[in-house]
């Protein structure tokens, strides 16, 4: 996934996810009724969680077409089928809003989790602190997953954090952590956190990871680094090679490999071209949800005009401008 | 002014100004309580604030409050008195003092489809919040394409009370009035208090419900199971002709104190209570300037960028020719509220100063007869 992004030019690179993966038969893998919110970095949670390349790579470049109509942008994808929720641009601020949806898993006597994702710059929010507090002492049904990838932007976790054992500073809630570039040690440890937020109440996870790209397009990625770091990084713990090595080690022919990338590559060139194509949205869109329920909500603009914003999630226009 | 006005014109374009405002729609009478024979009923308003959240939390098992001191104690001001008893401690839950992030767990609940009532043991706590407030309740409907609603209804006891220290006596509604997609509500008489937090528990919009510390004792008439009060609507309390007063929350009844010596000395003030902050009744707001062609707005919040400060600029701006003198403001003096009981009278609106406004604004009358 990352060398795909990798390959694509003017927008924000994610880290590598290395996935939760999602099965629907084992209770204690995640499935589709559990939920996850995360922060700005949700662009793989989108494609996971009912989202395709070409709605992503449209909302990134601000199009009708995109997950969130071009509204939300980068930072903002949710899927509400999927039971996404999004996508925070306030890194931490979502954390307390996991533990409500924990909560509500809970109210509702649902067998569900929610995870809840935050990276280790985020990891030094007091909010999360309080949080953790509220969901160990109502013991919710909530996964706090620590995506560590040693860079808070461009200070190095050594230089945020007291104590960068991320996995440990729940205090009275348990912390496990696993080698979040290997998609296999993640969903052995997603499958035993879920029983265990299920059973006992919230558990933290630290999945170690690495950043290639700079945090984002205005950050060039090597003022606070060096690049043979990345480079080491790359060759020996690359995620989608290892899941390569391993395949061609069980007999997978690497015509198959090939052939799999080949399509993926093409997929996603063709969702962007497409993507490229597809329109902005309308101005009128600009007053379309502001409120759930408008009613006599009526907005006054700068020209001072007034104007009465409408609720419409469906978006049914959007078959017009298209 | 000729050439202002010409430019105002151009401003809202050939209908001109009258078309820019919209005229209040024939409203329907409010649906009075059929049963007439019904006894009217008195209480508190935290009594009548508790039937609200009572009946809502009966009616719908989504409906949730959370804050401190809300279960086990009852509530600081008795809001929530014995209602743990009735639902249990996860439906009205009992949190830390981590205001930050149980507004950002009851928005989370809220997207999940659960409807808390937030509660902030004083609105002034709140600022802890205000990072989920705006983004979290105000700017998750936008942001996610109108895929998640986040029906909060987030309230608590703000103004000045009698001597509580500047921190516990802060008149903030207007620090949350300029945050897209949130809609403020000041409620004030024992039954639009009921009515209003019915209607905000029942509206898909995070709504901001500003209650008062000193006037949760006010005893008056209360509504019954059904008595809903639309969110936007402004309330006229008195129709006058002389002068309109906008106001809202404890200020009523200062207005009203004003306009009973404002009586007997011969005037006919017209009292509109807000209600709504955001957005504004313009509905109501430009009837009651139409026909007055003055305004004085009474507030409790601060000189700089009050609810009166936001008005002000709205009427100026779009009842321009409607007005014969420029909109006039009593707001509270830009400065922390004093622990000193002299010092907290000086910094809000008196009785006084609004007859001495009113008198100066709308010129000499005959006093009513003995």
């Amino acid at each position: 996934m990352g060398n795909i992004w990798g390959c694509l030019a003017p927008w924000h690179r994610s880290s590598l996810p290395a996935g939760l993966p999602h099965c629907n038969t084992p209770r204690s893998l995640l499935q589709i009724n559990d939920s996850l919110i995360t922060t700005y970095r949700d662009h793989c949670h989108n494609l996971t969680r009912g989202g395709s390349v070409f709605d992503t790579m449209s909302e990134l470049f601000g199009r009708a077409t995109g997950t969130t109509r071009g509204i939300g942008g980068s930072m903002h994808m949710y899927n509400k089928a999927e039971n996404f929720y999004g996508g925070n641009g306030i890194v931490g601020s979502g954390i307390p809003n996991g533990a409500g949806i924990a909560f509500a898993h809970k109210y509702r006597m649902e067998p569900n989790v929610c995870v809840t994702m935050y990276g280790d710059g985020a990891a030094n929010q007091g909010q999360k602190y309080e949080a953790l507090n509220l969901a160990a002492l109502w013991e919710l049904p909530c996964i706090f997953v620590c995506e560590n990838n040693h860079y808070g932007m461009g200070t190095a976790e050594w230089r945020a954090a007291k104590s960068s054992q991320f996995f440990t500073r729940g205090d009275y809630i348990p912390g496990i952590k696993a080698d979040g570039m290997d998609v296999l040690a993640v969903k052995q440890v997603t499958q035993f956190a879920k029983q265990y937020a299920l059973d006992k109440g919230p558990i933290i996870l630290e999945l170690d990871t690495y950043r290639y790209h700079g945090h984002s397009m205005s950050d060039p990625g090597s003022t606070y680094r060096t690049r043979d770091e990345i480079n080491v990084m790359r060759q020996s713990r690359d995620p989608i090679d290892r899941v390569k090595k391993l395949l061609l080690e069980a007999g997978v022919p690497p015509e198959d490999i090939k052939k799999t990338e080949k399509d993926m590559k093409k997929e996603v060139d063709d969702a962007i071209a497409e993507a490229k194509k597809a329109p902005e949205p309308p101005l009128t869109w600009m007053w379309r949800n502001v409120y759930a329920n408008p009613a006599s909500c009526t907005l006054r603009d700068v020209g001072g005009r007034y104007v009465t914003p409408v609720h419409d999630s469906h978006y049914k226009d959007l078959q017009q401008i298209a | 002014m000729l050439a202002q006005r010409q430019g105002m014109r151009g401003l809202v374009g050939k209908a001109g100004l009258k078309a820019a405002v919209p005229r209040p729609a024939r409203m329907a009478a409010p649906a009075r309580s059929r049963v007439a024979v019904q006894a009217k009923r008195e209480c508190f308003m935290w009594e009548a604030l508790r039937e609200a959240l009572d009946e809502e939390m009966e009616k719908d098992p989504a409906v949730c409050l959370i804050g401190e001191d809300v279960g086990h104690y009852g509530g600081s001001y008795k809001v929530s008195l014995g209602l743990h008893k009735k639902f249990g401690d996860l439906r009205v839950l009992d949190t830390p003092i981590c205001e930050n992030s149980f507004m950002g767990m009851g928005i989370g609940a809220a997207m999940t489809g659960l409807r808390p009532i937030i509660e902030g043991m004083n609105m002034g706590f709140l600022l802890l919040a205000f990072n989920q407030i705006s983004n979290n309740a105000g700017m998750l409907h936008y942001t996610s394409g109108g895929q998640y609603k986040t029906p909060v209804v987030i309230r608590g006891p703000g103004g000045v009370g009698k001597q509580l220290g500047a921190e516990h006596s802060q008149r903030l509604e207007s620090y949350f009035q300029s945050i897209p997609g949130v809609q403020l509500v000041a409620c004030s008489t024992v039954h639009n208090s009921k009515a209003l937090l019915k209607a905000a528990i029942r509206s898909d919009n995070p709504v901001v419900f500003f209650e008062h510390v000193l006037l949760y004792n006010v005893k008056g008439e209360v509504g019954g199971r059904d008595d809903v009060q639309c969110l936007e609507q402004a309330e006229v309390v008195r129709e006058g002709t002389d002068i309109s007063i906008f106001t809202y929350s404890r200020m009523r009844y200062v207005v009203m104190q004003a306009a009973a010596e404002l009586e007997k000395k011969g005037y006919n003030p017209e009292v509109v209570d807000l209600i709504s902050l955001k957005p504004f009744d313009m509905g109501t707001i430009a009837a009651s300037v139409r026909k007055t062609r003055r305004v004085l707005i009474v507030e409790e919040c601060m000189k700089t960028g009050g609810i009166g400060a936001s008005l002000s600029a709205v009427i100026s701006e779009s009842l321009f020719d409607e007005l014969d003198h420029q909109v006039l403001r009593l707001s509270s003096q830009d400065v922390p509220t004093a622990y000193a009981y002299e010092l907290e009278a000086a910094t809000i609106v008196q009785p006084s100063q609004v007859v001495q406004m009113v008198e100066s604004a709308v010129g000499p009358r005959m006093a009513l007869a003995a």
